[in-house]
């Protein structure tokens, strides 16, 4: 996926105005966060509760204060 | 006149135990009973030799009988001076008296270690039963919540109704950057199907601006007078409004803003126009499920402000405090310093861009998470696989904890948590409870927060009073503790 569509879908908020000039520096900036977030999402893969349905649905608690 | 700001933070965990019977005050109980039970067994704790991983192994068996845990609900007191015991069917750890937000942080953090040597505790001291596994939120996505409360010591000659309107706006605002961050809604109060993700966790559970309530019809303001201190010189702010933070920086500035904003009312130094919204719980809602930041809420005087713009301006007022008071109260010029300067780059970076706060705040991290995820697997909000990895974010066991992977900004290190795990606070009456607990635990029969009641064996059980939170520091009494041999030896110079 093209970096720029992903960075928009990411930070919807971000307004006309704010859009940055992409520069050399904040390219290679983005590049290296996509990098590391592509890094954790192999991790959470691993990580992540086998039947997230279940899990989910068996977690539930007692009200508190 | 400004009083030091001591405070404290108490939280209730969230548990499971997948293939047990689903009894949550058994399963707190569990927890309390094997860390009590370990901690006694060996004074000095030493994992030197274990790892979380190998022991997280042991956490998979499941099906074996239950142990028999005590009937009575666990409830003990830490030698570094906290509580620990089951509360509303959830384990709760009440932090020590802290004397500044950053040791705040610090007990807040040796409560979640406490948590998780209670996690390997239990299975070392159960074998195949099934693990009680336990998670640091505020909800579990279906209606119910648990609280995460803060306690501030503010000065008794300042009315209540006072306090009240100087905290409503921050309240309602702070969540921009104390918030957790949850995918959803979960109670009738929101639309959900309107809601993706969230920036508070507890924000939506709010119906009142003020009442006594904590369980049902929660308000911004708890009006709870209960000082645990001596009642004709203090009040104990009790705070329930705030999500519970694996964030370090949150944490932080949650106790620290908190505490200017109480101490510039005490000093009869407010804002200069009242930042109080029109209707404080919808604007909490609202705040709470704008993700831009920049929708703004009506305010009581009919203008608009969105929560940026109210946050703004109690910073800018509590710098203008600082200036002239000083920061004594925080603990200190350089912790209050710390405050001040990290107040004002989170606002700058919310207020630019909140992705670049994805090391200092949760729920900029959470959100990042979740939304890198749906990308990768392109999926709907209504995915199952979302809601893990929101629960997931607070998992405190390392191996599975979504927050420990994201390497976010820490403000204490693991040897100080490690040692705050054991040892009270310096500076404040935890001080003599904790050191107390600790040389003489067998003569200590109750220890509350202002006081301490010991059986001697012979003479009927004496009470020790502690009723102002900043005498008992090891300033005050460490020469007279070593000088003790025996709690005998103690009362009497006590009484001397």
């Amino acid at each position: 996926m093209p970096e720029r569509e992903l960075k928009r879908k990411s930070a919807p908020a971000r307004t006309e105005s704010e859009v940055v000039e992409e520069t050399p520096a904040t390219s290679e900036r983005g590049e290296k966060i996509k990098a590391e977030l592509d890094d954790l999402m192999d991790e959470i893969d691993e990580v992540l509760e086998d039947n997230a349905e279940e899990f989910v649905r068996n977690y539930v608690q007692k009200g508190g204060q | 006149m400004a009083i030091p700001k001591v405070c404290g933070i108490e939280t209730e965990y969230g548990i499971s135990v997948p293939g047990g019977d689903g009894n949550p005050i058994t399963a707190s109980s569990l927890l309390v009973n094997a860390y009590a039970t370990e901690a006694e067994r060996r004074t000095d704790w030493d994992f030197e030799d274990e790892t979380p991983a190998n022991d997280a192994r042991g956490f998979t068996k499941e099906g074996a009988l239950a142990p028999i845990v005590e009937t009575h609900l666990a409830n003990t007191v830490l030698t570094n001076g906290a509580r620990y015991y089951v509360d509303h069917a959830h384990p709760e750890y009440s932090s020590p008296e802290c004397a500044d937000p950053l040791t705040l942080v610090l007990y807040d953090k040796a409560g979640e270690e406490v948590l998780r040597r209670s996690m390997r505790a239990a299975a070392h001291l159960y074998p195949g039963t099934p693990p009680v596994v336990v998670y640091k939120n505020n909800s579990d996505g279906k209606g119910n919540s648990y609280g995460c409360h803060e306690n501030y010591l503010v000065d008794r000659a300042v009315p209540f109704v006072k306090v009240a309107a100087a905290v409503v706006p921050h309240f309602v605002t702070r969540q921009i950057y104390t918030g957790s961050g949850k995918v959803g809604a979960e109670t009738p109060t929101l639309d959900k199907a309107g809601v993706t993700f969230q920036i508070s966790q507890r924000a939506e559970f709010f119906e009142e601006v003020i009442g006594l309530e904590t369980t049902l019809k929660r308000p911004i303001v708890n009006t709870r007078d209960e000082p645990h201190a001596d009642p004709r010189r203090f009040r104990r702010l009790h705070v329930i409004i705030g999500d519970a933070n694996l964030s370090e920086v949150a944490t932080f500035l949650k106790a620290g803003t908190t505490a200017l904003v109480l101490a510039m009312v005490e000093d009869g130094l407010a804002p200069p126009r009242d930042l109080t919204p029109a209707d404080p719980v919808r604007a909490l809602h609202e705040v709470s499920t704008d993700l831009t930041l920049r929708r703004p809420f009506t305010m009581a005087d009919g203008s608009t402000a969105t929560a940026l713009a109210v946050q703004w301006e109690l910073y800018t007022a509590a710098r203008k405090y600082a200036d002239h008071h000083g920061l004594s109260v925080l603990g200190g010029d350089e912790v209050g310093e710390r405050v001040l300067g990290r107040w004002e780059a989170v606002l700058h970076g919310l207020e630019q861009d909140p992705s670049t706060l994805a090391g200092q705040l949760d729920w900029v991290a959470k959100r990042r998470v979740v939304e890198a995820y749906r990308e990768r697997h392109g999926c709907d909000w209504g995915d199952s696989r979302l809601f893990a990895l929101d629960l997931q974010y607070h998992d405190l066991r390392p191996e599975r904890s979504l927050y420990a992977r994201l390497g976010m900004e820490r403000l204490v290190d693991d040897a100080a948590v490690a040692a705050a795990v054991t040892t009270p606070p310096a500076d404040t009456r935890a001080w003599f409870r904790g050191q107390c607990l600790a040389r003489w635990p067998e003569a200590v029969v109750t220890a509350n927060w202002d006081s301490l009641v010991f059986d001697l064996g012979t003479d009927p059980l004496r009470r020790v009073p502690m009723m102002d939170p900043l005498r008992g520091t090891a300033a005050h009494t460490a020469a007279l503790l070593d000088a003790s041999a025996t709690p005998a030896q103690l009362l009497e110079r006590l009484s001397a």
